[in-house]
């Protein structure tokens, strides 16, 4: 009498859930206008100095290790918009540890709709969006700015290049995030691999030492949301010497990451309904 | 057709207590310790015990949210651990103190959720809601945000929510807590027509009485994870032994009343605490009182639930164990 449903049904129905959920958060935060007001302003204000930073650094050299400020700007725009994009989608579940303590989430199951669409769409916020109009306006320029022939595989590259980034981040988001079912107050883990990460992606891989680049390609695959396809894009040597295949790693690494985090999820979940804390 | 079947359901918990620096204990806890029950289609059930009986664990294994430890459990002919959002779209819970309505916007947005989420046909739904703002006077209320809502409007407001997808089996606890007498009465009138005319099944935990004398036919009352007792109100009533309280204010201080049948508790300058058998009628006694004290004012207190529970168990308690 109760019908079981394909795994697309599932997917859609999530998508679905989320964006209603959404709706009614936003809705729910537009009531206050001039809160809203003014968290975008202040949002914006933020994302801006950030970016004012690298532009400083540039007047004082004309090359950063090696990369030029229009080669620097793509990869801070790349990786705000991948961070943005999934901050947007699902930055929420961070308040995973919040809701096992006070065991609200115990509302979000007796719900029909999933609950990982409801906890990542918790508190949307329009506000959000701040962050990744800045981060559009910055790779925009760089795209202006950078001296390249613009052949058509680079060109299909870049929105390949920002699909995936956004799809690992947020599975790295909600990866780290289930953490929380065991340690309800974990939430930093979380916010250092995702915040540091995008941090360590807005600047050229050649800044750091191998062993960093080393751990964002073979640890928490985050090399592989700008840097390594930035490679290509901008024909680069890769400072690691990896053939040339890891370039284009980035589809088949996100999803991988996306089934790592399903499964965490999954686990997490199980963990609580049969401990119940 | 039994619309909840519980047989043999056990539940425990693993505590790990620190003693020492390293050592760490770890302890079985029993929450619910082989529980079997049947609700039928229609009934309207009390599920009462005191704090930490393990009422909220049965509700849980019940909607799913937590797995059984052993038993076997069936909601609507569906294991609601193994099926939980399936099972979803057919019961409705209701928490007396957390609301699931959107605290900023109207109260018709939360309904057109649910109508959404729930995937309620627009037919069902236009007349469920009609239904429910008809009963529970929810008219003016519809475009008012829930956070300007009294506690009583915004309770209304969630048992319509809980509605609005003809859910075979209602969860409802402490649906009356910190309500004022009219509120109260609006939701056990509302809950009491639900269960007749839609036959929706409720499940009803509860530290109010009334509530139980009003709307229940049966009880089950849970202790330390077992049914201490499971039958209609007067088996509760006759369990417990249970005493209403007759507090009479006179005109002036005066010793104890004494009448037959009734125990005075308690004196305290003009008011004295009469206690008297629950079943038995309260207007024979204030006319006895009346007749031969000078009697200024009244009031009935009804027996706590602690008090009946505490009294049942420790009658089972002084019985010789097996």
């Amino acid at each position: 009498m109760v019908e079981r449903e394909s795994l697309a049904a599932r997917a859609g129905w999530a998508v679905r859930s989320w964006w209603l959920i959404a709706g009614m958060w936003a809705r729910s935060m537009l009531t206050y206008r001039t809160s809203f007001l003014l968290g975008l302003a202040a949002n914006v204000l933020i994302t801006f100095l950030d970016f004012a930073v690298l532009i400083l650094m540039f007047r004082h050299t004309r090359q950063l290790a090696g990369w030029t400020l229009a080669e620097t700007g793509f990869l801070y725009g790349t990786s705000s918009v991948a961070l943005g994009g999934a901050n947007l989608l699902v930055g929420s579940v961070s308040g995973l540890g919040e809701r096992v303590r006070s065991g609200t989430l115990d509302t979000m199951l007796i719900r029909p709709a999933p609950a990982l669409a409801q906890l990542a769409a918790e508190r949307f916020s329009l506000r959000r969006l701040g962050r990744l109009v800045q981060a559009f306006v910055v790779l925009g320029w760089s795209l202006t700015a950078l001296d390249l022939r613009w052949t058509w595989d680079r060109v299909l590259m870049v929105p390949g290049l920002l699909l995936c980034g956004v799809v690992i981040f947020c599975a790295v988001l909600v990866g780290c995030s289930c953490v929380q079912f065991w340690w309800g107050d974990a939430a930093e883990l979380q916010n250092s691999v995702t915040y540091g990460g995008a941090t360590l992606l807005q600047y050229p891989p050649t800044v750091f030492a191998k062993e960093i680049v080393a751990g964002t390609v073979f640890g928490v695959p985050l090399a592989f949301v700008n840097w390594l396809p930035a490679l290509y894009v901008l024909d680069r040597p890769d400072p690691l010497g990896l053939p040339v295949a890891f370039e284009f790693a980035a589809p088949v690494v996100a999803v991988l990451c996306v089934l790592a985090a399903g499964l965490a999820w999954r686990t997490g979940l199980r963990a609580y309904r049969s401990t119940g804390s | 057709m039994a619309v909840i079947e519980v047989e043999d359901v056990r539940r425990t918990f693993t505590v790990r207590t620190r003693n020492g620096r390293w050592r760490r204990e770890k302890r079985e806890v029993r929450a619910v310790d082989g529980l079997t029950f049947q609700v039928e289609e229609g009934e309207c059930v009390g599920y009462i015990g005191p704090n930490g009986a393990g009422k909220s664990t049965t509700v849980k294994m019940l909607t799913g949210i937590l797995v059984p430890s052993g038993g076997r459990l069936r909601v609507a002919g569906v294991d609601p651990a193994a099926r939980r959002a399936a099972l979803a779209r057919r019961i409705g819970v209701v928490f007396g103190q957390r609301t699931t309505l959107w605290w900023d916007l109207p109260l018709r947005d939360s309904y057109e959720l649910a109508r959404r989420i729930y995937r309620i046909p627009d037919a069902r739904y236009r007349a469920n809601l009609d239904r429910c703002v008809e009963l529970l006077d929810l008219g003016a209320l519809l475009d008012t945000p829930v956070r300007q809502l009294s506690l009583g409007q915004r309770m209304r407001g969630d048992l319509a929510a809980a509605l609005l997808h003809d859910p075979a089996v209602l969860y409802l606890d402490e649906p009356t807590i910190g309500l004022d007498t009219i509120s109260k009465t609006k939701v056990r009138e509302f809950l009491r027509e639900t269960n007749r005319e839609q036959r929706t099944t409720v499940l009803l935990t509860t530290h109010d009485l009334t509530d139980i004398e009003q709307l229940c036919g049966r009880v089950m009352v849970i202790d330390h994870g077992r049914l201490v007792l499971d039958g209609p109100l007067e088996d509760l009533h006759a369990a417990g032994e249970s005493e209403r309280t007759l507090v009479v204010d006179l005109a002036a201080p005066h010793p104890p009343i004494e009448l037959p049948g009734v125990r005075t508790v308690k004196v305290e300058g003009p008011r004295q605490w009469l206690a008297f058998p629950a079943r038995q009628s309260a207007a024979p006694l204030v006319a006895a009182v009346a007749e031969r004290y000078p009697l200024v004012d009244l009031s009935v207190r009804e027996p706590a639930i602690e008090d009946v529970i505490a009294r049942i168990y420790t009658g089972s308690a002084a019985e010789p164990a097996r």
